[in-house]
């Protein structure tokens, strides 16, 4: 046991019986709301897409649910911990991200998709090869990000717990797998959304009361914090400039610049995130639940801020690296050490911290296991192996095995790479849904003369670049610190991010594979889908 | 190819609506000018701007990167430009979400209406 797990398992073993009550009460809650919305489920709508009768203000926060993973909060409050200014970038790439889905993709995708995101890719297509396609890029970015959110899970559970043992870590994942097959067979899309927007009110309510008390303790004066945070940290004023993190070398700085695009392009790709826009009855409803989103999402990461710099300023920086070298339980100590470390208050504030952190990560991989099974059903079952002609029941059955799965994949997969570097996974969905997805969706809407070919060119050839490039950087190989493969050494790509690459290659693929094919676009098809998309005529 | 047709709507579904206007009623739509009208005003508002912000967002990554020295100096306290431009681009968002709202409430969404509720309703 190395001395780090020692000292963040000594601290969290005192407040055991306690975290793991309130980890309890949010389980039981959330299966009581799965039960009852499974009762409720009974057509593909139901399951796909929650009866498509929530309100643009609780989609909303169920979208921020959805999109606010792990990485967000445990994530961004330890970056800025340990690297001040630079972990605060995240914040905002993830925030104007949504400008993109906002004024691009939301409204005509509601408008003219039915379940998936497959639904608008293939709509002017040959439906066959398009859906195979989205249906693989689909399931490869939510298993990323699943894997990345099962990891997390592990780690910070285990943490929490006071677990250590490699047995107790692969039981942890185990359970958030076997809860979130259960989330989404029972509860299916109205399940998941509840679960979510719990989460989303818990995350939303835990973050405030922090804020405020860090706020409290500088008499609400953020100069004199951020200057204690910097003398605290070591580093000085250096701490509340860029490039602590990224600003070392050439090479990380167009690390970072291949960051910022994939973070930016990434989110209006990310098929679970998409699939919630079906759950309104109206595009106009999507754009409010956008907007809804992007005011909730953009004061959550504001308050980053706050909690960031206020563990950096309360919590000596060698106890955060102690306790995670990642810095991914500087929120849940910074929750310790503001109710006081040797009274009730903190036990009591670290335990809930540390319950909405787990209610964080189920209500995520509960929205990735359901876009990737609902692809699945409706895109590679129902389209392509049974040729349009399943019938409702067989392909909510699909769904629900590929759910079962998808969940067993993962808690293979999450056991395997428990000790994996989360961050880099997370950065590799957002960077393989702007590479794959973005070109496709955006051709499609906008484009008349793209086709068959150019969406599987630019799906496929975004996919294989941006996988292939992670394959041989430093998260994979080469980094005796952070990779995969500690041992070995097979990169020769020099950026931990693909992006930079990736994206545009997506994008030029798009546009050879069009004029490389014979086919001329459909343009029956194309009327079809701009005017739908537009106006929202025949829209489900 | 009679595979590659997309699935009939299914009956007895709660997404079950009237059935679509036919293909070329969509091509005779899409050539109008009341329907040319709604897309020049998605079109010319939505591109420009989401290049707009693509390219606002990228100069302050680009400023953090390669400006360190401007991006450090002391506004007020021990608050600097970089935190301001990175508050800026919070206040960006917002207003950009705020402004594109009112503009399809005000120049897209009746346009869509009215092309929506012909080709649902007449036809």
């Amino acid at each position: 046991m190395s001395p780090a797990i020692t000292l963040a398992a000594g601290e969290a073993s005192e407040h055991r019986p306690l975290i793991i009550s309130l980890f309890a009460v949010f389980v039981l809650a959330t299966l009581v709301i799965t039960v009852w919305a499974g009762r409720q489920t009974k057509s593909a709508s139901d399951f796909y897409a929650g009866g498509r009768q929530f309100t643009a203000f609780q989609n909303g926060l169920a979208v921020s649910g959805d999109y606010m993973s792990a990485a967000s909060f445990l994530g961004i409050a330890g970056a800025i911990a340990l690297f001040g200014y630079d972990g605060f970038l995240y914040s905002i790439g993830f925030l104007v991200a949504w400008l993109v889905a906002l004024l691009l993709v939301a409204e005509p995708l509601r408008n003219s998709g039915r379940y998936t995101m497959g639904d608008v890719l293939a709509y002017r297509m040959r439906q066959r090869p398009v859906r195979t396609a989205a249906g693989t890029s689909t399931i490869v970015v939510s298993i990323f990000y699943l894997l990345a959110q099962m990891a997390g899970a592990g780690v910070l559970v285990s943490l929490l717990l006071g677990i250590t043992s490699d047995a107790g870590k692969i039981l942890i994942v185990a359970l958030v797998g076997v809860l979130m097959i259960v989330y989404v067979t029972i509860g299916g899309m109205k399940g998941t959304t509840w679960v979510q927007m719990v989460k989303a009110v818990l995350l939303i309510a835990g973050a405030i009361l922090l804020t405020f008390l860090v706020l409290l303790k500088f008499d609400f004066n953020v100069s004199d914090l951020l200057g204690t945070a910097a003398e605290n940290s070591g580093k000085g004023a250096a701490f509340l400039e860029p490039g602590l993190k990224y600003g070392a070398t050439s090479t990380s700085k167009i690390d970072f610049i291949s960051l910022g695009i994939a973070l930016v392009l990434g989110t209006a790709g990310l098929p679970h995130i998409l699939i919630r826009f079906y759950t309104v009855p109206t595009a106009k409803a999507a754009r409010k639940s956008v907007n809804w989103a992007i005011g909730i999402i953009g004061a959550f990461y504001l308050m980053t801020i706050a909690l960031g710099f206020g563990a950096a300023a309360l919590i000596k920086p060698a106890e955060i690296i102690a306790s995670n070298p990642a810095g991914n339980t500087a929120a849940p100590l910074l929750a310790l050490h503001l109710g006081g470390t040797d009274s009730n208050w903190g036990a009591i504030l670290l335990a809930s911290i540390s319950a909405v952190a787990f209610a964080t990560i189920l209500a995520v991989v509960a929205g990735l296991t359901l876009a990737s099974s609902s692809s699945f059903a409706h895109d590679i079952y129902a389209n392509v192996i049974k040729k349009g002609k399943a019938d409702e029941k067989q392909e909510m059955k699909a769904a629900r095995w590929a759910t079962v799965f998808i969940g067993i994949v993962s808690i293979g997969l999450g056991a395997l790479a428990r000790d994996l570097n989360v961050a880099g996974l997370v950065a590799l969905a957002f960077a393989v849904a702007a590479s794959a997805n973005l070109p496709t969706i955006l051709y499609s809407l906008f484009w008349k003369r793209f086709n068959t070919n150019g969406a599987l060119w630019s799906i496929y050839g975004g996919l294989f670049t941006a996988v292939f490039l992670v394959l041989f950087s430093p998260v994979v190989s080469g980094n005796p610190k952070t990779s995969m493969f500690k041992g070995v050494d097979f990169h020769w790509f020099p950026l931990e991010n693909p992006g930079i690459i990736s994206i545009p290659v997506g994008f030029l693929l798009g546009v050879i594979g069009t004029y490389m094919a014979k086919e001329k676009a459909d343009k029956g098809k194309y009327a079809e889908l701009e005017v739908r998309s537009l106006t929202g005529t025949g829209a489900h | 190819m009679a595979t590659d047709a997309p699935p009939p709507p299914q009956k007895g579904s709660p997404d079950d609506r009237p059935a679509l206007p036919s293909t070329e009623e969509f091509i005779e739509v899409q050539q109008s000018e009341e329907f040319g009208e709604l897309r020049h005003a998605h079109r010319s508002f939505a591109f420009p701007l989401t290049i707009a912000f693509i390219a606002w967002y990228l100069l302050y990554v680009l400023l953090s990167n390669y400006a360190g020295d401007f991006m450090g100096t002391k506004v007020f306290g021990n608050i600097n430009v970089a935190l301001v431009l990175g508050l800026a681009q919070f206040l960006t968002t917002f207003l950009i979400a705020w402004w594109y709202s009112r503009y399809s409430a005000a120049k897209l969404d009746p346009k869509a209406e009215a092309i929506k509720s012909r080709m649902e309703g007449g036809a």
